[in-house]
Parts: C-alpha cells; sequence; structure tokens
C-alpha cells in the first residue's frame, strides 16, 4: 500500500471514530441527566414524605 | 414492554451497522478518484438526513405546539432537536476529515458548509434559548416559533449545491448526479441502522422530559409547603 493509499485508510478510520465518539458523548449526556434527575426526585420525595410525617 | 422494543430497536441498529461497516470496508471497491476515503460518504450524508429528518420533526412539532398548547409537542421538538444536533455535529466532523484528504483543507466557507454550520447553530440557539427562559408555557412558546424559524434555513442548505458554485460536489443523489447502485444502495441502507440509533435516542429524551416535569411538580409541592 503506498503512502496515499495508507493516508486514505487512516483518515477513513478518524472518519468512522468521529461518528461514533460523538454519538457516545451524546448518549453519556443522556445517561449523567437520567442519574442526576433521578436522584433529585428521589431527594425531593423523600423531603416530601418527611414533612407530611412531622 | 416499551423498554424491551427500545432495546430490540438499538440491538437491531446495531447489527445492521456491524454487517453495513464490514460490507463496506471489505466487498464495496475504492471509489477509483477518491480511494477509500470515499467510504465516509455512507456515514457523512445519512448523518445529515437524519439531522434533517429531526429537524423537520421539531418543525411539525413546533407548529402542533402552537395550534394546540400541547406539552408533550414541546417535549417531542426539545427531544428531536437534541438529536438532531448530535447527527448534525457528526456531519460536519466527517466533512471536515474528507475535505482534509480530498481538498487538503479542514474548512472553507462555501455556501454548502457555512449554512450547514449556521443551522447548526440556529438549533444549538434554540437549546440555549431554553435554558434561559423558566416558564414552561412560555419557553415551550418561545422554543417553537424559533423551531419554526430555524427551519427555513434546512431547504437552503439542502439545494445550495445546486443552486451555487461550491467547493463542495454537485449533488450526486437527485437532479444530473450519478452514483454507483452499489454505492447508493449503501448509503440508504446506512441510513436505516442511523434512523433507528435516533429513534431510540430521542424515546429515551422523551423519557427525560417526562421525568423532569415529575421533578418540576415535586418541587412545586414541596415549596407548596
Amino acid at each position: 500500500m503506498n503512502d496515499a493509499a495508507a493516508r486514505n485508510f487512516e483518515y477513513l478510520a478518524y472518519g468512522l471514530s468521529a461518528v461514533w465518539v460523538i454519538l457516545v458523548i451524546y448518549v453519556l449526556t443522556l445517561v449523567s441527566r437520567e442519574g442526576k434527575i433521578r436522584a433529585q426526585i428521589e431527594s425531593l420525595k423523600r423531603m416530601v414524605e418527611d414533612r407530611e410525617k412531622h | 414492554m416499551k423498554q424491551k422494543i427500545l432495546i430490540g430497536l438499538g440491538v437491531l441498529a446495531a447489527a445492521l451497522l456491524v454487517r453495513n461497516i464490514w460490507t463496506m470496508l471489505t466487498q464495496l471497491p475504492d471509489e477509483e478518484f477518491q480511494g477509500a476515503i470515499f467510504r465516509i460518504i455512507f456515514f457523512h450524508v445519512p448523518a445529515a438526513f437524519t439531522a434533517f429528518a429531526c429537524f423537520f420533526a421539531a418543525l411539525v412539532s413546533g407548529i402542533a405546539y402552537l395550534s394546540t398548547q400541547n406539552l408533550k409537542c414541546d417535549a417531542f421538538s426539545v427531544s428531536v432537536t437534541e438529536v438532531g444536533l448530535a447527527f448534525g455535529a457528526a456531519n460536519l466532523v466527517t466533512g471536515m476529515i474528507w475535505a482534509r484528504i480530498i481538498w487538503g483543507i479542514w474548512w472553507t466557507w462555501d455556501w454548502r458548509l457555512t449554512s450547514m454550520l449556521i443551522c447548526w447553530l440556529l438549533y444549538a440557539g434554540y437549546l440555549v434559548l431554553r435554558r434561559a427562559v423558566e416558564e414552561p408555557t412560555e419557553r415551550a412558546r418561545l422554543s417553537a416559533v424559533m423551531s419554526i424559524l430555524s427551519f427555513t434555513v434546512v431547504p437552503f442548505v439542502f439545494f445550495s449545491i445546486k443552486w451555487f458554485r461550491t467547493q463542495h460536489p454537485q449533488p450526486v443523489l437527485y437532479g444530473q448526479g450519478r452514483m454507483d447502485a452499489n454505492y447508493r444502495a449503501m448509503l440508504f441502507g446506512n441510513w436505516v441502522p442511523l434512523l433507528l440509533f435516533a429513534v431510540v435516542l430521542i424515546a429515551v429524551r422523551m423519557r427525560q422530559e417526562r421525568r423532569q416535569r415529575e421533578l418540576d411538580a415535586l418541587r412545586r409541592e414541596v415549596h407548596a409547603f
């Protein structure tokens, strides 16, 4: 394989990786947001239950 | 049940993608003039199509919100816009990598590239606008208007290569354009798993919007004590 062809494959690999990196970053953002919302809901539910008891 | 359908769709998308990547790397021949890098088109174009489909869905749900004032339309609108932005980013980045090899530059301010960047920034602005407005109905109304206005750029992005002389290649999928039947089949074949993946992401994002509303209701309840 000559230099130009090797460079072509190298950049193709960068391109395919870039698509996955972007989508994985977005998925991780969703997962992190989901965790935060869930934690806040749990905390507020506990707070409401505590106030109802007292 | 819904969760299982989403997982099923995700697995199907992953399986199709693996099969497509295998086929495009081992079965399809190199393009005559561009060589191996041409294969990037199988992600570059479907990513743009997916982004545009999402932006169109945001337009429809924006109009639906303005006519019904149903907050579910607003939740759908923000979900599809966010997912559309992710695929739009994939389109821009793969385009830059392709340009670096074929044109020798990462970026040029031609009609297609510039209009796509402006389109992406407008929809990113939509998300910024949502963060700036606290009141849910006001936020939904302004966001719907912003979404409708932003979509006016999409046809311009799509047809810019037909209307203007650009460094970006002329259309190969419509008009005078020609593309080998095997390449065309792979391009549309790879759009299917990307769309499936987008549907899964939109559904997950919609669920978060529902949880966010639940959270807002709980906050109001706590403050009411």
